[in-house]
């Protein structure tokens, strides 16, 4: 392995093979693990000729947090809980603390995370790189949209305080923006009043993707949380079929006497774990079949007001650790596309090619967006779809590059947390504000020291 | 960089009027290459293929190279990775097959031979992939041959220097696990192309856009070892478990 050239800023620098959650497309990486502030500080400022780039914990599927040759700095370091203010329902937390951490210590001051993705395992830093959503995003927005202030620190040194009124483009180019304008040290974030750790669910199924659509389209504005799990294998007739869930926080008087003694515990850790190796070719497409089979069997027709602990609707797959390894050797990706409202049209092609395509998926989620600021956030107002597929899948490439085209012709784009193969000339149709973001871009980072794999793929900066 | 799926953006192709070289620089092109560097021994032989390639809307570079000057080797290699962006695939597909006859029985003829495949190879496969690896990621695509899995009367010389080739490629790869840098090997059987032009067809020969195809599927399988076409993993697997006398009998 190759050393440092610079010994002071990287003691106790080692290198490591970085890849995604996906585990596609790995890279070597120089990876430094600050303590302290100024230890991060020295690290940004000793970055060779290949930059540096931060780390949460890994959850963007593709090459967001790696940088090959150059320098990843570890936020696991620098995770501590600054100052809650119970009364404004306000907290200042570093950047490296996880969701599911801070979701420990919020949860028994009667206080949630307002927006909280698939997974409790990502960093604040890495939720505000990735302007993450949830399943509230047609009600809430995106993460970004909660964040009062963050401190930024420059690659040209300077610790700057940005928040939506001092440094709106600031702000702006670095909700979403991929870690590409400097390190986020901490965020200021507003909190959503809870009274009880549940959630009170209505599960129903539809039979096909107009009749979840509609449901969809119908009630969603009644919920706070709203996602269908759709089964991809399903085709022709049955095809979107799926079974739509839908909650809000549950008030504490809905609890039995028992559970409301508990009413606020936090979640609970993880119960099983995925083995280290798993067989390539675990997931055929009839294996998978079967599964999402029993899953659209096994939910209610309709159901309503079923409490559930808000880590098992929240994070379903966080129970089970190192799920990724379950797609084998060779990885796999998560695709992710967004078309606005009245292109329902290119969601029904994208879904048919991927069901015609046989592409052995579990469950793909699809959820409804309202309208979006920022420049590089993902969201928009419309409809999302989300599917995993192993990579090795033989025309993989080709069928995503043609759902790519169909996404960009109807106005819509991909998700670069999830992204792990986009073309780059793909890029400006899908963000028509890529040009604004590059210029504030250049301005924080001149010296182009905000490196990564993703940036380099793309020509993103 | 290196896409999930293999696609890989940019190539450079050592040997650059190489039929295989070339078939497969094209094959990548309709994925994600859009950046090509051909290395050639006569650059304006390379020219036309550039021309073509360009066509397919890539940007292609054509640089002197000489597999047997050694010295080269390094100051070409670094001026390569000092272009614009990475080289995230290098092809090694030069090679002579030369004439068994002649080669037999010339010994000034076979060394020639033998630094044009094997020695040139290992001189500049060394520093690609220390270039490689300080990028921190790369592929680099070696092309063996069965020839080198047992070396046959009938061309020795060449099956002995693809032995040396593909042991350093297997070597190599092991070395630069962990680096982020993979090394492919790619044997492939008898190919149609002008090296081989004259000699008579065998079973199971193939042509060079088989053999492209082999290596776009390698590179998005993470293969270390591709066998063109792949049954010939199971034949050349029971040729070498021949005992001698019966392999030496053996016209092949």
């Amino acid at each position: 392995m190759s050393t440092s050239t610079d010994a002071g800023a990287a003691s106790g620098a080692r290198d490591v093979l970085l890849s995604g959650w996906g585990r596609t497309a790995p890279s070597r990486a120089e990876l430094v693990e600050p303590g302290s502030r100024e230890a991060l500080a020295e690290a940004l400022a000793g970055a060779g000729p290949r930059g540096v780039l931060a780390r949460g914990l890994g959850r963007s599927y593709g090459d967001a947090a790696q940088n090959a040759g150059g320098r990843v700095v570890a936020m696991g370091g620098l995770a501590e809980l600054r100052e809650i203010d119970t009364g404004r329902g306000v907290v200042t937390v570093d950047a490296g603390m996880s969701i599911h951490d801070l979701t420990r210590e919020l949860l028994p001051e009667g206080l949630f995370v307002p927006v909280s993705p698939g997974t409790a395992h990502v960093t604040v830093g890495g939720a505000i790189a990735a302007d993450v959503h949830a399943k509230n995003h047609h009600r809430d927005g995106s993460f970004c949209d909660h964040v009062l202030a963050f401190e930024l620190l420059t690659p040209s040194g300077d610790l700057v305080t940005v928040t939506p009124t001092d440094e709106p483009d600031l702000f702006a180019a670095t909700a979403g923006g991929m870690g590409l304008t400097g390190v986020v040290l901490s965020a200021t974030l507003r909190l959503l009043r809870v009274e009880s750790a549940y959630m009170v669910v209505d599960r129903e199924r539809a039979h096909d993707l107009d009749d979840v659509m509609g449901r969809m389209a119908e009630r969603d504005h009644e919920y706070r949380y709203s996602v269908a799990w759709i089964d991809c294998l399903a085709r022709r007739g049955s095809l979107g079929r799926s079974v739509l869930i839908r909650g809000d926080h549950a008030p504490a008087e809905l609890l039995r006497n028992g559970r409301r003694d508990s009413a606020l515990a936090p979640p609970g850790g993880v119960r099983l774990a995925a083995p280290p190796w798993t067989p390539p070719g675990l997931l055929r497409r009839s294996t998978v079949r079967v599964f999402n089979e029993v899953y659209y069997r096994a939910a209610p027709e309709h159901e309503v007001g079923r409490l559930e602990h808000l880590s098992s609707f929240f994070y379903p797959l966080d129970s089970v650790r190192n799920w990724n390894r379950i797609y084998g050797p060779s990885g796999f990706l998560q695709y992710q596309l967004v078309v606005p409202y009245g292109r329902e049209d290119a969601l029904r092609g994208a879904l048919e090619r991927l069901s015609g395509a046989g592409a052995p998926s579990f469950l793909a989620v699809l959820k409804r967006f309202g309208p979006q600021r920022g420049l590089m956030s993902f969201p928009i107002e419309g409809w999302t779809l989300a599917l995993d597929v192993p990579a090795a899948l033989p025309g993989l490439g080709a069928l995503l590059d043609g759902l790519d085209e169909l996404v960009a012709g109807a106005a819509g784009r991909v998700y670069l947390a999830k992204d792990s193969r986009l073309r780059p000339d793909m890029l400006a149709a899908m963000y028509p504000r890529l040009g604004e973001w590059r210029a504030v871009r250049e301005r924080a980072d001149p010296a182009g020291v905000m490196r990564s794999d993703l940036a380099r793929r793309l020509d993103l900066t | 960089m290196r896409d999930a799926v293999g696609g890989v953006q940019s190539l450079l192709v050592l040997g650059g009027t190489s039929e295989i070289g070339l078939a497969t620089a094209r094959n990548l092109t309709r994925g994600r290459t859009r950046r090509i560097v051909l290395a050639a021994r006569d650059p304006s032989a390379a020219e036309g293929a550039a021309d073509e390639l360009r066509g397919l809307g890539t940007e292609v570079e054509v640089v002197p190279f000489d597999a047997r000057d050694f010295s080269s080797h390094a100051p070409l290699v670094d001026r390569v990775f000092e272009g614009p962006g990475d080289i995230d695939c290098a092809l090694v597909a030069f090679g002579v097959l030369g004439d068994q006859e002649h080669l037999a029985r010339d010994g000034i003829a076979a060394v020639d031979a033998v630094e044009t495949n094997y020695v040139g190879a290992v001189s500049v496969c060394i520093p690609l992939a220390e270039r490689m690896r300080e990028q921190g990621h790369g592929v680099i695509v070696v092309l063996s041959s069965v020839a080198g899995e047992r070396a046959r009367k009938s061309n020795f010389v060449y099956g002995s220097s693809k032995a040396g080739l593909d042991a350093f490629a297997q070597g190599l790869g092991d070395r630069l696990h962990g680096s982020g840098v993979h090394v492919m090997v790619v044997r492939p059987g008898f190919v149609r192309t002008k090296m081989t032009a004259g000699l008579d067809d065998v079973p199971l020969s193939t042509g060079p856009d088989a053999v492209a195809e082999a290596i776009a599927d390698g590179l998005r399988r993470n293969a270390h070892t591709v066998w063109v076409p792949t049954p010939l993993r199971f034949v050349m697997s029971a040729l070498r478990h021949l005992p001698r006398p019966l392999f030496r009998r053996l016209n092949v």
